[in-house]
């Protein structure tokens, strides 16, 4: 193992997790809360508007299950870097205020009535990702304030403290929300893939594709900071700019993940653990691994919460959590 | 046994009658509603922050609602009477300490709503005339049974909530509860009749696979003409469904449809002639 190549380990592992990627996508529409013929979805003789199985596949499943497929990837790698980037393996994407901002955002659009469409996103999941990019952008300007560069311990006790404060502040706009508000608002905070259309995928897109270019060049800036700032620096790495490319990069990530499909927890702290404990703990092989395993797992996870209650449908939130609680538990436990 | 007679004796005879209460505070905007109908207005007190029906309640003091009564505001009106839901333990445990006589009540189904109105009008001294309200509804919902009666029931969902301009968070009526009454009665079947809840969370597939040939929304905040026509586009998307291609997707944006109180009656018929339009001879 230790004399092998980088490029060995990478064709010997990634083609699996690939595969398991794949399997999951392909398998996910196939299942659901209904019985449907594949083979009537996927008939072209009849007309779209008829056929309820090809809506059903095409219209309800497809859009979930990549939904799924992108929120788990970004939602994984999102957390691997953090945790590089904080040297905290208790770190998730959310840990830095992300999901507090957007929850909030998405609050205010909800109890106010915000009904407006920003670029094909409806008012809750457009002002989640203003809300988002809100809290970082707090959390960023306080670490760098008073240091040269970016100070990790800033940036968790500053993300820590906005956590704390922006849930205070989304406790104050409930007040104001009705019945039905305080239903969506608790609704959108589980985490729901059942995105209805590919509208939200395509604007969530180029964001998605900018933070992966990043995360891939982060690979091995990542690897760099693991054995500690001053070190990195002596290995010639620039590293202020590399923890504010890790901090931005997964910022967004999180945020469009959040604007797809709400604050879904715990997929950012079980993946990169589990993948590390499969594939070592090289970014190189840790990032393109937990792409390809979190969005298996959260397409497999949106599975179970489809079929698990049928005929009603679970928001796949519930399932993650159900989950993740426990491991994280086990986690910690493992680590003391 | 001679003990038992004597505490029976003393309620029998000791207690008068007590009188109609004349300061009644009510946080539940369906009871409200048949005070005011029943001739009983002037005994209110105050109401719930989020009654605004009928007209007459604009004026009155608020007092908080089902999540936040205001127990302080509410003992400071000396009331003889507060309506308050059966899930307010804390607040019942309280006035009843403080000695304030309450009226509890239920959120169930249809029949429900007129035994209730005879009960605050037992309650308030407008007996007679809340058994007139009472009747009255009662008519005019077995007419509307009488109109569509023999005619097939229509598949149909009611929509409580969604994400505005999208199908995301749909929560709609399950089998059991007022809203699942309501839609029975006027000649509809629930696409979700099976499901034993107050409220169902809809998934695309759900409602996909469910068919709907109606969609009724019933949503206060799309009150004009482009948003409701905006919010019905949203459903094209699932163009298989037949509420969609028939073009039968309403929404309701008065409250009255939602609210268990005297205008039931009149709601089971909006809901009958949306439903069965054949029936009452458009």
């Amino acid at each position: 193992m230790t004399t092998t190549t980088l490029g060995g380990r990478m064709w010997r592992t990634l083609p699996w997790f690939a595969a398991l990627a794949i399997l999951a996508i392909a398998g996910g529409p196939l299942v659901g809360s209904t019985h449907i013929s594949l083979r009537r979805a996927l008939d072209p003789t009849l007309p779209f508007a008829d056929n309820v199985d090809a809506q059903i596949f095409f219209v309800a499943r497809l859009p979930r299950t990549l939904a799924g497929a992108m929120v788990g990837s970004m939602l994984a790698c999102a957390g691997v870097v953090f945790q590089g980037l904080l040297r905290n393996p208790l770190a998730t994407p959310f840990t830095l205020g992300v999901s507090a901002g957007a929850a909030l955002g998405a609050m205010l659009a909800i109890t106010f009535g915000w009904s407006f469409a920003w670029l094909g996103i409806p008012a809750a999941p457009a002002a989640s990702f203003i809300g988002s990019l809100v809290a970082v952008g707090i959390v960023y300007a306080l670490a760098q304030a008073r240091h040269r560069g970016l100070s990790t311990n800033v940036l968790l006790l500053a993300g820590v403290t906005m956590n704390a404060f922006f849930s205070a502040l989304i406790l104050f706009v409930q007040y104001f929300a009705d019945f039905g508000q305080t239903y969506r608002i608790l609704r959108w905070l589980m985490g729901d893939l059942d995105v209805s259309s590919y509208e939200p995928l395509v604007t969530a897109l180029p964001l998605v594709l900018v933070s992966f270019a990043v995360f891939a060049w982060l690979a091995r800036p990542l690897n760099l900071l693991s054995l500690g700032p001053e070190s990195a620096g002596t290995h010639g790495l620039d590293v202020t700019r590399a923890q504010r490319a890790a901090f931005v990069s997964a910022s967004l990530a999180t945020g469009a993940a959040v604007s797809v499909g709400g604050p879904v927890g715990f997929v950012g702290i079980i993946i990169p653990h589990l993948v590390r404990l499969m594939v070592g703990s090289d970014h190189r092989l840790v990032l393109p691994a937990s792409a390809l395993f979190g969005a298996a797992f959260l397409v497999g996870c949106d599975v179970i919460a489809r079929t698990v209650m049928a005929p009603v449908e679970l928001p796949v939130g519930v399932i993650t959590a159900l989950i993740g609680g426990p491991f994280f538990l086990w986690l910690l436990l493992r680590r003391a | 046994m001679k003990y038992l007679l004597a505490i029976l004796a003393a309620a029998l005879l000791s207690s008068p009658p007590a009188p109609p209460p004349a300061r009644i505070v009510c946080l539940v905007p369906a009871v409200t509603e048949t005070l005011f109908a029943i001739g009983a207005g002037a005994q209110v007190a105050a109401v719930s922050s989020f009654d605004n029906y009928p007209p007459d309640v604009a004026g009155l003091q608020r007092v908080g609602a089902l999540l936040d009564p205001d127990v302080e505001r509410i003992l400071s009106l000396r009331p003889d009477l507060v309506v308050v839901y059966a899930s307010q333990a804390d607040l019942r445990t309280q006035l009843g300490r403080a000695g304030v006589p309450t009226y509890v009540y239920t959120h169930a189904g249809l029949p429900d709503v007129t035994t209730t109105i005879r009960e605050v009008g037992e309650r308030t001294g407008h007996g007679a005339s809340a058994s007139q309200l009472a009747g009255t509804i009662e008519r005019r919902i077995a007419t509307v049974r009488h109109t569509i009666d023999g005619l097939r029931k229509i598949p149909a969902l009611v929509v409580f909530e969604r994400e505005p301009l999208s199908l995301r968070g749909i929560y709609a009526s399950g089998g059991i509860g007022f809203i699942h009454d309501l839609l029975e009665a006027a000649g509809g079947r629930n696409v979700f009749a099976d499901v034993k809840q107050e409220a169902v969370q809809a998934t695309t597939e759900l409602v996909l696979a469910r068919r709907p040939e109606v969609i009724l929304e019933l949503r206060p905040a799309v009150t004009t003409e482009t948003d409701r026509r905006r919010e019905i586009a949203a459903w094209d998307r699932l163009g298989s469904l037949p509420a969609v291609r028939s073009k039968r997707i309403y929404i309701f944006s008065d409250q009255k449809m939602s609210i268990a109180g005297p205008r039931v009656g009149e709601v089971v018929e909006t809901l009958a002639r949306t439903l069965h339009p054949e029936a009452f001879g458009r």
